[in-house]
């Protein structure tokens, strides 16, 4: 395995953003699926090279490949070079990133065939949509495999841009073009943060590099509130990007794009991004207890707070974007977690802060999988209804047999229900919560009977009890199976969600991201249950799911009349807690264009335009004065001249 | 007494000082004119008296002298020409009211 085939994963997605963009798309009729293919080859090829990595990282000693760097360019003193960074977190991330891509291509063929609402007709921007799903796949992989964070910090704006064109892909919505902005915006403000981070860092140690400041942070060369400030400055580029409170706002409105999009960028790799970035610079964390802290508390703060606006939400899409807030929100808390746990241990060093990162790379990693899946599934949903409101759906168990039993295993692996992946890795998040803070604990087992609980009701809703929508999407108005091609990335999918938790079954995924540093507390496929905390998250999980039968199956509840009973509480939930009005009306509106805008305005009609002007009218008054002077009376020239010689003279005569 | 080069030097220095104050004081253009020539004239004198003077032998001064009278004769014709339009424009004669292009 040589370095060039790594590189080849990241430029193969750009090598196919090329073809489409210069040759396939003024060249070929919009109608043809040509884009769809090369970006399948390309993507498929680094799957399997990414495979292969992965195969060379576990055997590697270290878990570590070393790949020479190329220098970028030179300015001054200020040399930036460019390099690959190959370890383990690097290699798992490879695989969950092309995996996904390469599914969703798949899924895309089918889907974006279908749903082409207000574009021209003929027009289905298969080769807009390819060329960017290639461009984003290629920036992904790009953050994944630099070892500078200046390299990074490119790429980490690249996929923004690539998720901004996707969202409004459909940009004849203003609803979709509004939603592209909000989420460029938001991100950005978190990216500022990030961006900051880099600059003090690099002012501090004069490299970007990454291996090297995880050295230096360890060693202690780089410690106390610098470090602190940095690592805070990264999370807040994570938080933006991974759409953690309060940052989370533009992730709801983001599944205005289309579903395959929501899947892959949304859910699998862009918002899992910022839990891969903490993980990344995880040893600049370990060092500062500050910063561990708010990373758990954010992480599980957001857990339960997304997982409370899911539980109400109509819109399936958007239940769904919910609990991907709430989950990356497990992410961050068990990086937090293990940060604090780390706190108390005596020795530490990279690996063993490397190793820390385990438990929350572990659930990205199943995440991506049964994550991407559901969003499938809900694009597969909305191709047979036409709609994403679940109140327009139902009894779509008889229709869509292989939709349904897909999302069923996305969701009970969700629910974290032994032994599918989510059980594995969300009851170590559980167990490092209860290591470090019990109250995070608390939160933690409360969001995971909301997740069992809104994801069964999705469930329900959507699959159980009687169709309930006036037409299907087709003319002839019955529902169906989607197309192979849609079913069959499903199909895969749903074998990773039930396979993929066995890498740790008996700690074989903490091992390798962790050097064998760590121990794992999972044993087993049964030897688990030794432990009481997998019993009571089962049952608290099973509750949930229960609950939603209760409520949205056998309906011995009525959904109404909960809400009724609750009724400030529902209508706080399903008006998400009014941050979007908070947003809008008070900080926008008010603070920004009303406060900041407003006083920068007169600043800058006050000050930079009053000296511009103030100079200017200065030298227009200056000559309006002078020019007094000039009569036009040649007689008085005449004199001031007279008396000006005579001057001289006397001048001259005086002094010599 | 005889006559010395200090006699005509006070002589130039009246005449100058008279067109001085003529040309800077009148306000009829002709008077200023006729100032000007005054001024040029007992610089003519002066170089003269200096020529004789000082190198009797050489008549650089007095060539000097024809040149400017013949310049200055020229420029009496070329500046009565202009006030004579200026006249037939503006109906006068007095340089303060030539404004044409004051602010």
């Amino acid at each position: 395995m040589t370095g060039s085939s790594i590189w080849l994963i990241f430029l193969l997605p750009i090598f196919s953003f090329l073809i489409i963009t210069f040759f396939i798309r003024p060249f070929v009729k919009p109608t043809s699926r040509i884009a769809g293919y090369v970006t399948i080859a390309a993507i498929g090829t680094a799957l399997f090279l990414s495979l292969r990595t992965l195969g060379t990282v576990m055997a590697a000693p270290g878990h570590e490949l070393v790949i020479p760097e190329i220098t970028w360019l030179t300015v001054g003193d200020l040399k930036i070079n460019v390099g690959l960074m190959v370890d383990s977190l690097t290699a798992v991330m490879l695989v969950v990133v092309t995996t996904v891509s390469l599914m969703v291509q798949i899924y895309s063929l089918g889907y974006m065939q279908h749903e082409v609402p207000d574009a021209k007709p003929g027009d289905r921007g298969y080769h807009r949509y390819y060329a960017w799903m290639s461009l984003f796949t290629a920036s992904m992989l790009g953050v994944i495999l630099s070892n500078s964070l200046l390299l990074i910090f490119v790429f980490w704006e690249l996929v923004g841009v690539c998720s901004y064109l996707l969202i409004g892909f459909w940009f004849h919505r203003p609803s979709a073009a509004n939603a592209a902005k909000k989420a460029f915006i938001v991100t950005r403000l978190g990216d500022f943060g990030f961006l900051v981070a880099i600059l003090v860092l690099y002012v501090n140690t004069g490299t970007f590099n990454i291996p090297e400041l995880q050295e230096m942070a360890i060693a202690g060369t780089l410690a106390g509130t610098t470090l602190t400030w940095a690592a805070i400055g990264i999370f807040s580029g994570a938080v933006g990007k991974s759409a953690q409170f309060p940052l989370h706002v533009w992730l709801p409105d983001a599944m205005e794009g289309p579903t395959p999009v929501s899947a892959l960028i949304h859910a699998a790799t862009m918002v899992a991004a910022g839990v891969f970035l903490v993980a990344r610079t995880f040893p600049l964390f370990a060092g500062s207890v500050t910063a561990v802290t708010v990373v758990a508390v954010i992480g599980a703060f957001t857990a339960i707070f997304a997982a409370t606006m899911g539980l109400v939400m109509h819109d399936i899409k958007r239940v769904v974007a919910y609990s991907t807030i709430s989950q990356l929100g497990y992410m961050m808390l068990a990086l937090g977690a293990a940060g604090l746990a780390l706190q108390h241990e005596g020795r530490l060093t990279v690996e063993i802060a490397k190793a820390a990162t385990a438990i929350g790379i572990f659930h990205l990693f199943n995440h991506a999988f049964f994550k991407a899946l559901l969003f499938l599934g809900a694009g597969s949903v909305n191709h047979a209804t036409g709609t994403f409101d679940m109140r327009q759906m139902g009894g779509l168990r008889k229709a869509m047999p292989w939709t349904f039993y897909t999302f069923v295993i996305g969701g009970l692996s969700l629910a974290g229900i032994w032994p599918l992946s989510g059980f594995w890795s969300k009851d170590e998040i559980l167990a490092v919560a209860w290591d470090t803070q019990k109250l995070l604990f608390t939160l933690v087992m409360i969001t995971v009977l909301m997740t069992a609980f809104y994801i069964f009701r999705v469930i329900f809703l959507t699959f159980g009890g009687e169709y309930r929508g006036s037409h299907g999407a087709h003319s002839n108005g019955h529902l169906h199976e989607s197309s192979p091609v849609m079913v069959g990335p499903m199909v895969v999918l749903a074998i990773l969600a039930i396979v993929s938790g066995f890498w740790n079954v008996t700690g074989g995924f903490n091992a390798f991201m962790g050097h064998g540093e760590t121990q794992s507390f999972i044993s087993g496929l049964f030897g688990i249950f030794a432990h009481p905390l997998p019993w009571i998250a089962s049952f608290v999980a099973i509750a949930g799911i229960f609950l939603a039968y209760a409520i949205y199956g056998a309906k011995w509840i009525s959904a109404e009349s909960i809400g009724k009973t609750f009724k400030p509480l529902y209508t706080l939930f399903y008006r998400k807690y009014f941050l979007d009005e908070l947003y809008e009306n008070i900080i926008v509106r008010l603070v920004l264009l009303k406060g900041i805008f407003a006083g920068l305005e007169k600043i800058d009609t006050g000050v930079v335009d009053g000296t511009v002007n103030g100079l200017a009218n200065s030298a227009y008054d200056s000559g309006n004065t002078m020019r007094r002077t000039q009569t036009g009376q040649l007689q008085l020239y005449g004199l001031a001249i007279g008396l000006g010689v005579v001057a001289i003279v006397l001048v001259l005569f005086l002094a010599g | 007494m005889s006559i010395g080069l200090e006699h005509y030097l006070v002589l130039s220095t009246a005449l100058f000082s008279i067109g001085l104050y003529g040309a800077l004081a009148k306000k009829n253009a002709v008077v200023i004119l006729m100032s000007i020539e005054l001024m040029l004239n007992a610089v003519n004198i002066a170089m003269a008296a200096f020529s004789n003077y000082i190198v009797p032998v050489l008549l650089t001064g007095q060539v000097f002298v024809i040149f400017i009278i013949v310049v200055a004769a020229a420029e009496a014709a070329i500046a009565l020409a202009i006030i004579m339009n200026i006249y037939r424009n503006r109906e006068t004669t007095e340089a303060d009211k030539f404004d044409l292009m004051k602010w």
